[in-house]
């Protein structure tokens, strides 16, 4: 086998070349800045593999488009950015009832309302604590690098299909814009199981099935949510995804995910040049949560830093994890602003020295 | 001795839950006389809708997939875009199609999405306690509209047909009604071509049947029934408004 090659693209193509090459041969979407080179490179490459893009009239019919193909067992996905994300939400509730695999990506922008077309991580309660109504979660994957987004955008459909949910890959205006070098690869699973037995087919030699989230027969509906609930609990311990960098005798860690995670790196890199202890956590997975990750940690260090482009959201799921004698400071930067290496420097090294 | 009369393939046994007088007992047998007709029970999908046929999926014995309210359209449209050769349907009320659902069914109809879409209008939302409708005839009284419905409050009902027969996409355009022998034969004919329509390949097709709502009118079943004939008709006129022939295709 020769080499891997390299390829020099932009994140929203990489995602797009990522899910073609996962088999995602459906795909449903509404043009909306900043991820509008997904859709274009599914019109252009869909139909040479034999499959087919459909541009919806709204991002409410792009989701419900997307049940009506999740529903038959391939792989199928959407894309968006916030406001059309919103208007998905009602969807993403059917699709938690229903147990639908499908994956969504959210190449966040800023808000709230029109907002702004560049980056922000203001989306991440919407994504992790469920938009729509009803008790659910969805898979959240949080991508840093233009590989990685290739990367997570193969596994979210491989998680989907794991637990018949709905995995959403959240990056933003940054990741979604940048264009850096990437190796494509082709996994080796490109379809779920045919023989599964809820797949819409037609009811040829075996008795009608149906996909509904209407439970009115009593009791029927608490079986249905505790269904559910252990579902998100098997996830929770078994499909945690996180990284660790430079942990072992960090005296302050800093929590970032996605770009700002990306930008702490090299920040990190400067400050333990200056001889700082500094490491970093890095949830990839959103839901699941790394809590037994920050647990374990906070049994040896005792001071945190998290660092978001937004008010104060993931923040909140750090300090419950935690053990509750751990410090915890926020640095948060709403939407408007993207925060340089510089200002995390500086950040960073000023909580350092207040240690 | 010969059997006569049976209940159609496509439907189970499962006795109605419909209240008595409602016309949705008797679309649902004409939906599954056209699926028996055309041998095609087996490669069906249904898409139900929310009100009163919600539980679209108890009496066909076809696969069904339940959809968000208003959006069966769209729902159809992505099964129908991944099982090309399946026969995928929507039945659908007046509140789901043509308030919340408005969207969906007119960018399905204008894709000419190759799909069928059977519309239950009985002008009023049924399942919900009898609340006002798009559909909903000037004057007439709702738990929302207790006054009757004013125009210029309210607006005109709405006329889905006439509207999406104005389109180039869809194959068949109709509205009929189950009020009488005569008209639940014409309504046959009419689903069953909807269904050929499909068959065909040739796109988009939309019967609209008019059907009563006995509880919510506060009506006997016989005077329901009758007023399909006497107030529904002369306001939604039935017909076929568009039907893609031959020299069409060509």
């Amino acid at each position: 086998m020769s080499a891997p090659k390299k390829v020099f693209t932009k994140g929203n193509e990489a995602i797009a070349m990522a899910a073609i090459n996962a088999g995602c041969h459906y795909y449903f979407g509404y043009p909306i800045t900043p991820q509008n080179e997904i859709p274009e490179y599914m019109a252009e490459h869909l139909p040479a593999v034999g499959g087919e893009f459909l541009q919806a009239e709204s991002e409410i019919a792009s989701i419900n488009m997307l049940i009506g193909a999740a529903a038959t067992g391939v792989r199928c996905m959407t894309s968006s950015s916030g406001p059309g994300i919103s208007l998905m939400q009602e969807g993403f509730s059917y699709f938690a009832g229903n147990e639908l695999p499908a994956v969504v990506v959210n190449m966040s922008r800023q808000g709230p309302g029109l907002g702004g077309i560049n980056a922000t991580q203001g989306d991440y309660f919407q994504s992790v604590k469920g938009g729509g109504h009803g008790d659910y979660k969805l898979i959240v994957l949080a991508p840093h690098t233009g590989q990685e987004l290739y990367d997570l955008t193969i596994k979210a459909f491989e998680l989907a299909e794991k637990y018949r949910i709905l995995t959403l890959v959240l990056g933003d205006a940054i990741l979604g814009q940048i264009k850096e070098p990437i190796v494509p690869w082709l996994p080796e699973k490109t379809a779920g199981d045919p023989d599964r037995d809820w797949l819409i087919t037609g009811a040829k030699g075996r008795a009608p099935r149906r996909i509904t989230s209407l439970f009115l027969a009593d009791g029927e509906m608490e079986k249905h949510n505790w269904h559910l609930q252990e579902k998100y609990d098997r996830l929770e311990r078994d499909d945690v995804m996180v990284e660790e960098v430079d942990t072992e005798d960090a005296k302050l860690v800093v929590v970032a995910f996605g770009s700002v995670a990306r930008i702490v790196k090299s920040a990190i890199a400067q400050v333990r040049e200056a001889g700082m202890k500094v490491g970093l956590v890095r949830p990839i997975t959103l839901f699941p949560f790394p809590r037994q990750t920050l647990l374990t940690l906070g049994g040896r260090t005792k001071n945190f830093l998290v660092a978001e482009m937004n008010t104060g959201q993931m923040v909140e799921d750090v300090r419950l994890s935690l053990p509750g004698d751990c410090q915890v400071e926020f640095y948060g930067r709403p939407g408007g602003s993207v925060p340089t290496p510089e200002d995390l420097f500086d950040v960073i090294s000023e909580t350092y020295k207040k240690l | 001795m010969k059997q006569v009369f049976k209940r159609p393939e496509s439907m189970t046994d499962k006795p109605f839950h419909f209240c008595p007088g409602c016309h949705h007992g008797i679309v649902h047998r004409l939906v599954a006389e056209a699926l028996d007709h055309f041998d095609v029970r087996e490669k069906t999908v249904g898409v139900a809708s929310v009100g009163c046929s919600v539980f679209l999926y108890d009496y066909f014995a076809v696969d069904v997939i339940e959809a968000p309210h208003g959006r069966a359209a769209a729902v159809a449209t992505g099964t129908k875009r991944v099982l090309k050769d399946h026969i995928v349907f929507t039945y659908q009320g007046d509140g789901d199609l043509a308030a919340i659902g408005t969207a969906e069914v007119i960018h399905a109809a204008n894709r000419g999405d190759n799909i069928t879409v059977i519309f239950v209008n009985n002008g009023i939302y049924g399942m919900t306690g009898g609340q006002m409708a798009p559909t909903t005839l000037l004057g007439q009284r709702s738990t929302t509209s207790p006054y009757g419905r004013d125009c210029n409050r309210d607006g005109y009902p709405i006329k889905m047909t006439e509207m999406l027969a104005a389109l180039e996409g869809p194959s068949l355009v109709s509205r009929v009604a189950v009020n009488t022998p005569g008209n639940v034969k014409k309504a046959r004919k009419v689903i069953r071509q909807a269904f050929q329509m499909q068959i065909e390949g040739k796109g988009f097709s939309f019967v609209e049947v008019l059907s009563t709502c006995p509880t919510n009118w506060g009506m006997t079943p016989q005077a329901a029934n009758d007023r399909i004939a006497e107030e529904m008709i002369p306001y939604f006129p039935l017909g076929t408004l568009k039907q893609k022939d031959v020299i069409d295709v060509l």
